[in-house]
């Protein structure tokens, strides 16, 4: 189908999101969308699937001018998106999840949908359990459903919202061949991303947008130095690898053993230094999630112990690890790590350590003002979390961290954000590092792993390896290894 | 501007919804063939006529607010507390007991008062402590709880009236044999109201709208409302304050019940609690759960009950319609609200 987007414009309040943007997409291409966090990007997306309205400008499919209400009108006209913070409904069956917005007779047909999910995951090498209830698939897998329920509704226009961020390696390369596949069959793909590399490897043209413009449109082949200088407007410069590792035990590991329904993960053993960065590679869903949370006291471990210094901590309630400064960073921000319906300042009281019983508004306003510069975050005090940009969010999640922590346990701190916020959401972890805390991550891209980790463990269905040596390995290896060779 | 902007269309859109909540209720009135305007005209004089009217509507207005109050909190947790009604029953019978116990003891007539006041506020966290535990330890969702604790509530009142709290000879639907008037709560010369219900009513609105506004109490349990998976990891014990928000409404009910038994009917009576818990989450959720509001729409529902009142006896029309307009106004505000949040959001 033939979108074309014509001088579309959206305010939010003073911020103008979308400033007369006009982007023309022919049928059967993938049109890469890139942009700085906050461009606009979503607020585009979401205008073509109806989500929101925009404010002046026109959308015509197929050259007919239309007019998009809802998100079910827009799947109605065959515009489907695939949010960049999934949009389901968690406490139900991943089937019940599919057959939502299916137009069909009184009686849903689970059969038939199981039967078309079954087709599709087939396509897709996808494999999730259709009676499995969607608030234990992982961000990857709650994804790979929605791209299927979109396309089981018959979308023709497929918008990707950073769809590649949870999902491995792997099902990338599955999902790239059939956005491929999907597009030569006369599918519009809409693909927006911050890594430069996916976009410069499937897309067939690029649209940047800064600060709601569009400011460029390229095809191949491509220049990054160019993409970069359109995105930020200047060039950006990767970091030097810096380290922190002391070499002093802080966080210790003992024959750490965990289970749940899908895995189990057998006789860790791990001494985590003063300043050290981990980085826990793997596919979705390998074990590094329960990994975190048992190092973090959320889950509990069946067996082994876990010190902090000379502190036993094994089988202590969640609050104690916190109390002693262990910190755990979810990846899905609006559903565990932020409070929809807060405000910036509400969050920053929450997070901090209570102080008296009536809350100093003013003390919490200066705060907050402080930690949006510092963090800077394109907000202000009042702004409600889910009113900010993807990106956003993210430094909102990472400006509440305490001061001072132990150590750090973050699920793929970099999700969502630009290459320049990677590098200086980095600078500021690596600031801790500095002060003797200890960081133990998750990431899915290896490049990440390898450039910040001291030493770097890897999960393969529940196995851990021992720990490696981030100068001793490379992409190459890691790429193996999390694919399961040597396990 | 911006702010201004929005700010005008939400006050547009209130009248807007006030209008149509009157509109549909004369539609009513008309269809039972009778003048609108005549009664709204006894409405207001049923309600406004007279101190002894206005009186009237502020004994009703005590005990709606404290149960608006208590709702504002476990709404505020995320919880919809619909066992409010059975709580404040149970306050009543609470406090009717605590009363059957001591009334013939040498205790002060005050302190015996207050003991009831306390004993109550016990059967109303009692009853509220059932809905929580049912809901944290069992999984039962509180409005189910709630649901069956009111039809409970309700049969032990009852079987409480006709059984062993009956009046001497045969027990009654008049309820319970009243008690010695100097453990009725004193009033204003000549008038039903006692300040001291007063008193309860506006410390009891007060201290919720600090706990809720101002406190760390206040924003934990609105984080625990909204996201109580985030409100967990960022190290609030969400089950203590799922709790605290139960037995803080239960606590507000239960008191009044106790001003139910205390300030206006002096002994137990079948529906002792007169619907004030339905009518406090109308008022609830007319208000949006600001606790700001909370004082004056109470007044307003409480004046509409009041002022319903002589409708039967002057116009022959049943004093429900009061509540045909409460409902159509919440409805109409709701309404409104989601008109208005599509309009902005098209634009
Ligand atoms: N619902 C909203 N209310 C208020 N402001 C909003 C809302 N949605 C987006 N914005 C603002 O509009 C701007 C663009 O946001 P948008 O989400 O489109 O950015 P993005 O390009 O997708 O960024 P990211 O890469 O971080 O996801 C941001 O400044 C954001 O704060
Ligand atoms: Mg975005």
């Amino acid at each position: 189908m033939n979108v074309e987007l014509i001088n579309i414009h959206k305010w939010f309040g003073p911020v103008h999101a979308n400033d007369g943007i006009t982007l023309r997409i022919p049928s059967g291409v993938i049109q890469g969308l890139l942009g700085e966090n906050g461009a606009g990007k979503s607020t585009l997306m979401k205008i073509l699937s109806g989500f929101y309205q925009a404010d002046e400008g026109e959308i015509r499919l197929d050259g007919k001018p239309v007019k998009i209400e809802s998100p079910a009108d827009a799947i109605r006209h065959g515009v489907g998106m695939l949010h960049q913070d999934p949009l389901d409904f968690p406490p139900m069956r991943v089937v019940d999840n599919l057959l939502i917005g299916h137009r069909g007779g009184l009686f849903p047909n689970r059969a038939e949908a199981i039967r078309a999910m079954q087709d599709l995951q087939a396509r897709f090498g996808f494999n999730i359990d259709p009676y499995a209830y969607v608030d234990s698939l992982t961000v990857g897998e709650r994804q790979q459903l929605e791209i299927m329920r979109l396309l089981w509704l018959g979308a023709r226009v497929l918008i990707l919202d950073e769809p590649t961020t949870g999902i491995s390696a792997n099902q990338k390369e599955k999902l790239f061949a059939t956005l491929r596949a999907l597009a030569e069959q006369g599918m519009t793909v809409i693909f927006v991303s911050h890594k430069l590399e996916e976009v410069e490897e499937l897309c067939h043209r690029v649209a940047v947008l800064r600060q709601g413009k569009l400011v460029g449109e390229v095809e191949p082949p491509y220049r990054t130095e160019d993409l970069v200088k359109l995105m930020f407007g200047k060039v950006v410069l990767p970091e030097d690898k810096t380290h922190f590792d002391s070499k002093e035990s802080l966080f210790r590991l003992e024959n750490l053993s965990i289970e749940d329904y899908r895995l189990q993960i057998r006789n860790v053993n791990l001494t985590v230094h003063r300043g050290e960065v981990i980085g826990l590679a793997g596919m979705e869903g390998s074990g590094q999630r329960q990994f975190l949370q048992a190092c973090a006291g959320i889950i509990r471990p069946v067996a082994g112990e876990i010190y902090l210094g000379e502190k036993r901590l094994t089988g202590r309630p969640y609050r104690e690890f916190l109390e002693a400064g262990i910190t755990y960073v979810p990846a899905a921000r609006l559903e565990e790590g932020l409070i929809p319906g807060l405000t910036l300042t509400e969050h920053f009281v929450l997070a901090e350590p209570q102080n008296g019983f009536v809350v100093n508004r003013q003390k919490a306003e200066v705060l907050t003002t402080q930690r949006i510069a510092d963090f800077s975050i394109k907000g202000v005090p009042s702004s409600t979390v889910e009113s900010l940009s993807g990106g956003n969010q993210q430094r909102a999640l990472l400006a509440m961290l305490r001061q001072p922590l132990s150590v750090i346990l973050l699920e793929h701190p970099t999700r969502g954000l630009d290459i320049e916020s990677t590098i200086w959401i980095w600078g500021k972890l690596k600031e801790r590092c500095r002060q003797g805390t200890a960081i133990i991550f998750t990431s899915a891209d290896l490049e990440e792993i390898l450039h910040y980790s001291d030493r770097i463990l890897v999960f393969f269905g529940g196995k851990v390896s021992q720990p490696i040596e981030a100068t001793k390995t490379s992409v190459e290896e890691l790429g193996q290894l999390i694919g399961g060779k040597g396990f | 501007m911006v702010r201004t902007s929005s700010r005008w269309t939400n006050f547009v859109f209130q009248l807007l919804a006030i209008v149509l909540a009157l509109a549909f209720t004369s539609l009513v009135m008309v269809l039972a063939k009778a003048n609108p305007l005549e009664a709204y005209r006894n409405i207001v004089v049923g309600s406004l006529g007279s101190i002894n009217k206005f009186s009237d509507v502020l004994v009703a207005w005590v005990p709606l607010l404290l149960a608006t109050s208590g709702l504002l909190v476990t709404y505020t947790a995320g919880l919809w507390n619909i066992g409010v009604e059975g709580q404040i029953t149970l306050g009543a019978i609470f406090t009717t007991w605590a009363l059957r116990v001591l009334q013939d003891s040498t205790l002060s007539p005050g302190l015996i008062i207050v003991i009831g006041f306390l004993s109550g506020a016990l059967g109303g966290m009692l009853w509220a402590s059932v809905v929580a535990f049912l809901r944290i330890y069992g999984g039962v969702n509180e409005i189910f709880g709630g649901l069956g604790m009111n039809f409970v509530a309700t049969a032990l009142t009852i079987w409480l009236i006709f059984g062993p709290w009956k009046r001497p000879g045969i027990g009654s639907m008049s309820g319970t044999e009243p008690f010695k008037e100097t453990l009725w709560l004193p009033t204003f010369a000549g008038l039903r109201i006692s300040p001291w219900s007063l008193v309860i009513g506006i410390i009891g609105i007060a201290v919720i709208y600090i706990l809720l506004q101002g406190t760390y109490f206040g924003l934990k349990l609105k984080a625990v409302g909204r996201n109580r998976r985030a409100a967990f990891l960022l190290g609030i014990p969400t089950t203590q304050y799922m709790w605290a928000a139960f037995l803080l409404c239960g606590l507000f009910a239960g008191l009044a019940g106790a001003v139910q038994v205390l300030g206006v009917y002096h002994r137990l009576i079948p529906s002792i609690s007169s619907g004030y818990g339905f009518l406090g989450m109308l008022v609830a959720m007319l208000i949006n759960y600001q606790p700001a509001w909370a004082a004056p729409v109470a007044m307003f529902f409480a004046a509409l009950n009041i002022g319903s009142i002589q409708l039967p006896i002057v116009m022959k029309l049943d004093s429900t319609l009061s509540g045909v307009l409460q409902g159509a106004l919440v409805l109409a505000v709701l309404l409104m609200d989601g008109v208005r949040q599509r309009l902005l959001r098209r634009r």
